[in-house]
């Protein structure tokens, strides 16, 4: 076998007053061709940088300080700018994690993959729609004819990924480099791209250096694997090898922190009922003029279920499925059309709004950004305190407060005199708990509470609230996309798509016995469940 | 924030110069023993052809430099208090439109939109003509002209921080709406509106010097604008006396133009132009 691309000992140094000298430092490996060569890292570990040299895409202040990328005998990194220009989309092609952003929004898709062929000068005009069509035929979109005449807006997440790949695909690349480009997406549409990208690889021969924080997406689809940490690779090896003998100790913490399919025993439920939801509706009306009927998206369609006292019901869907809506009209940000939500025997559904901000504190949110859910102008003191002392209670028992449960979440007291800014994504997301346990409530609701972080960082936020779960009794609704994450923390779990609960049961019927086909379908489509499975069963 | 200010070689340049205009703004008493609309000397005197008078004298033999110093003071006083008031009127009513959107938006942005329709100037005139040309109804009428762009901006940053999720967290913690708006949402405005504001004095200053152009300035004012206007019959044979109140008032607002900009890029370092990483 080939080699397609080399890198030696590649070093890209940062501007002064960064947090560490260099983004990448002394890295190499090789692809050859045919393979698919996953990088593994958390945020911050260079990985996409690295990538983004290949392409001569790196952020001004950014430089490559030493080394070489050898591609097809050509040292890619000192190109001049305009042989860099001929070789990207040509030789070697990039995929995006966002595909809308990576989209022009106003060309249609079809002119977008022959502006690719414009911008190499091949083909004619009308052969170039031809080549179109057959692209996006291989990327296997529905109905070509209409999707070329499409506007991104026009296309789901999992299409819009697809078009990028027809694209990328447009000139025969021999290097495709893909950064991220599942992690947006819903895990069914995300286990379509990768067998799409696993198809390709078959088909057309190229190496794939596929980006990703993943391992399960790296067990799924990966030959060789290296792992990055710092700018540094720690460990490098064939994907089995890796994945079920891991060699560096970071690599080995990596893998313990990715929630496992194994189940957590099941837990005697009290029968009080902390939540109760009863034929809730919510229809959301967008449009609508004199030639256009208004569009109607059904969120919550006749959703009823109950959380009981120190349970944490999972709430698994896919994007679109009403799982957020349910939840923000359980704590009332979003008014219901229809049906109850009771907490404690109240029906929020039905307070006026001055009753309803008395009766706020009874259901608590944790939310899903940390970086959005704190006031970057008010100190964590003031976002813990702000709603106990509105609540009545005296200022400085509220702050005494405030600091014990910042030393309950684990991040001292002192934490509290300081802005959100000097906190991590995992930092922010602890106070954004201790906020919410500052009301003494009677429900959480975590929407998606851990997803934007890192694993590693993800499995300690996961250990805070199992641990919380013990010590308060405390009710969550855990809201989230991702079952193997549901799976670590919950007690049931509820499935819902398109606005309806299809599925709900104990953590273990819906994993080992599932009724639905649906839920058996989204199991199918976790990344590399073939390989937990195994991993559980030897553990 | 002040770090990346001073790194800004434009903007400590605008700062030194507007310091300037300010230390002769307060000084000028002192500087100049003489009030600006004493005749000192005979008229037509050009710029150092007599010692104690730099700038010369003007059609009825008064001191230039005087002129200017005094001048100075009526300049950034009216720049300063009609943006504070246009800042009084704007703020709030952006900030109910923009948070509670639906009538009171759609009520107040009418209003808004009434204002803009009518040419700024000619709204400024208009209202100077009405009232009696004095310093405080020159003040109110530009403040009047003045206030609908930062009511728009100030609705369109409410609009985008009250979607912001710390709101939602706000709102669950039981705080009343107004509430929220005062403490959570407006302090995470005030960077544009500073950005915003220093920018309005340096068009308030012009549009000042423009209504003295025309003689609807306070006739007991000694301003830039006045000077030019009165000096625009003999600007061929006596450049001096529009030359220089010229050059204070390009010196003024270009100053206040570079603060504007740097604090833009301090306050804002993603929008930064210079887009450094």
């Amino acid at each position: 076998m080939s080699t397609t691309l080399t890198i030696e000992h590649l070093s890209i140094g940062l501007p002064e007053g960064a947090d560490r000298p260099f983004a990448v430092e002394d890295v190499s490996f090789a692809i050859d061709k045919g393979e698919i060569l996953c990088v593994v890292g958390e945020s911050g570990s260079g990985k996409s940088m690295t990538a983004n040299a290949l392409m001569g895409l790196l952020p001004p202040g950014v430089t490559v300080k030493a080394g070489r990328a050898m591609f097809e005998a050509r040292d890619v990194l000192r190109l001049p700018e305009s042989e860099k220009q001929a070789l990207r989309g040509a030789q070697v092609a990039m995929i995006f994690q966002e595909p809308m952003t990576a989209l022009n929004p106003l060309m249609r898709i079809g002119d977008q993959i022959a502006e690719v062929f414009a911008a190499h000068d091949r083909y004619t005009q009308s052969e170039r729609r031809e080549r179109a069509l057959e692209l996006i035929r291989e990327v296997q979109l529905p109905d070509p004819e209409k999707i070329i005449r499409a506007y991104p807006f026009q296309l789901s997440g999992g299409q819009r990924q697809r078009a990028m790949i027809a694209m990328a695909l447009a000139l025969e690349p021999k290097l495709l480099i893909a950064d991220e480009p599942t992690t947006a997406l819903d895990v069914t549409t995300q286990a379509q791209i990768l067998k799409l990208i696993l198809d390709l690889r078959e088909r057309r021969g190229m190496a794939v250096m596929f980006i990703t924080h993943d391992f399960g997406v790296v067990a799924e689809i990966a030959d060789q694997v290296i792992v990055m940490r710092e700018g540094k690779v720690v460990e490098r090896g064939a994907a089995a090898t890796v994945l079920n003998d891991p060699q560096h100790d970071y690599t080995r913490r990596l893998l313990d922190a990715i929630p496992t399919g194994r189940l957590p025993e099941a837990r005697a439920l009290s029968e009080t009922p902390a939540l109760e939801i009863k034929g809730l509706r919510k229809v959301y009306r967008t449009g609508g003029g004199f030639f256009r009927p208004v569009r109607e998206v059904r969120a919550v369609d006749d959703v009823s279920l109950s959380v009981a006292r120190g349970e944490v019901l999972g709430l698994v869907g896919e994007s679109g499925s009403g799982k957020s809506t349910l939840g923000r009209t359980a704590v009332r940000l979003v008014t219901p059309d229809g049906g109850q939500v009771l907490v404690g025997g109240t029906d929020l559904a039905a307070l006026s709004d001055e009753e309803l901000r008395k009766q706020r504190h009874k259901v608590q949110m944790v939310f899903q950004d940390p970086y959005a859910s704190l006031n970057p102008r008010q100190r964590i003191m003031g976002a813990i305190t702000d709603g106990p002392i509105t609540r009545g209670v005296p200022r400085k028992q509220a702050e005494a407060r405030a600091r014990e449960l910042l030393e309950i979440v684990g991040l001292g007291a002192d934490a509290a005199q300081r802005f959100p800014h000097e906190f991590s994504g995992g930092q922010r997301q602890r106070i954004g708990i201790a906020r919410a346990l500052a009301m003494d409530p009677e429900l959480i609701i975590a929407d998606e509470a851990v997803s934007a972080l890192d694993v590693s960082i993800q499995a300690q936020v996961l250990d805070l609230l199992r641990e919380l779960r013990e010590k308060m009794e405390l009710s969550i609704l855990f809201i989230t996309h991702d079952l193997r994450v549901a799976a670590q923390l919950c007690d049931r779990i509820a499935v819902m798509q398109k606005g309806r609960l299809v599925e709900i049961g104990t953590v273990h019927d819906i994993f080992l016995r599932p009724q639905q086909e649906y839920t058996r379908k989204l199991l199918a489509a976790v990344p590399g469940a073939d390989w937990e499975q195994q991993r559980t069963a030897t553990v | 924030m002040w770090k990346r200010f001073r790194s800004n070689i434009g903007a400590v340049i605008g700062v030194v110069l507007l310091v300037l205009v300010i230390a002769i703004a307060i000084f000028a008493p002192l500087i100049f023993a003489n009030s600006p609309w004493q005749m000192v000397q005979r008229p037509f005197l050009a710029p150092f052809a007599m010692d104690g008078l730099p700038l010369g004298t003007d059609t009825l033999g008064r001191d230039v430099a005087a002129q200017l110093a005094y001048g100075a003071r009526v300049s950034l006083l009216v720049g300063l208090v009609s943006t504070l008031v246009a800042l009084l009127i704007g703020v709030p009513l952006g900030a109910l439109a923009g948070f509670y959107g639906g009538y009171v938006d759609e009520g107040a942005m009418r209003f808004t939109e009434f204002f803009q329709t009518i040419p700024n100037f000619a709204l400024a005139i208009v209202l100077v003509a009405i009232f009696e040309p004095t310093l405080a109804s020159i003040t109110l009428a530009i403040a009047i002209v003045s206030w609908p762009p930062v009511a728009r901006l100030v609705r369109a940053e409410v609009m985008s921080v009250r979607k912001r999720e710390f709101v939602d967290a706000a709102t669950l913690a039981g705080l009343s709406k107004p509430r929220i708006l005062v403490r959570q949402v407006l302090p995470n405005t005030v960077s544009p509106i500073i950005v915003m504001a220093s920018l309005m004095v340096a068009t308030a200053i012009l549009l000042e010097s423009s209504l003295s152009f025309l003689g609807l300035g306070d006739p007991n004012a000694m301003s830039w604008g006045y000077m030019i206007g009165a000096a625009r019959t003999v600007i061929r044979s006596s450049w001096w006396l529009s030359f220089f109140p010229g050059v204070a008032i390009i010196i003024t607002v270009l100053a206040l133009n570079l603060i504007g900009e740097g604090l833009n890029d301090a306050l804002n370092p993603h929008l930064s132009r210079k887009g450094k990483a």
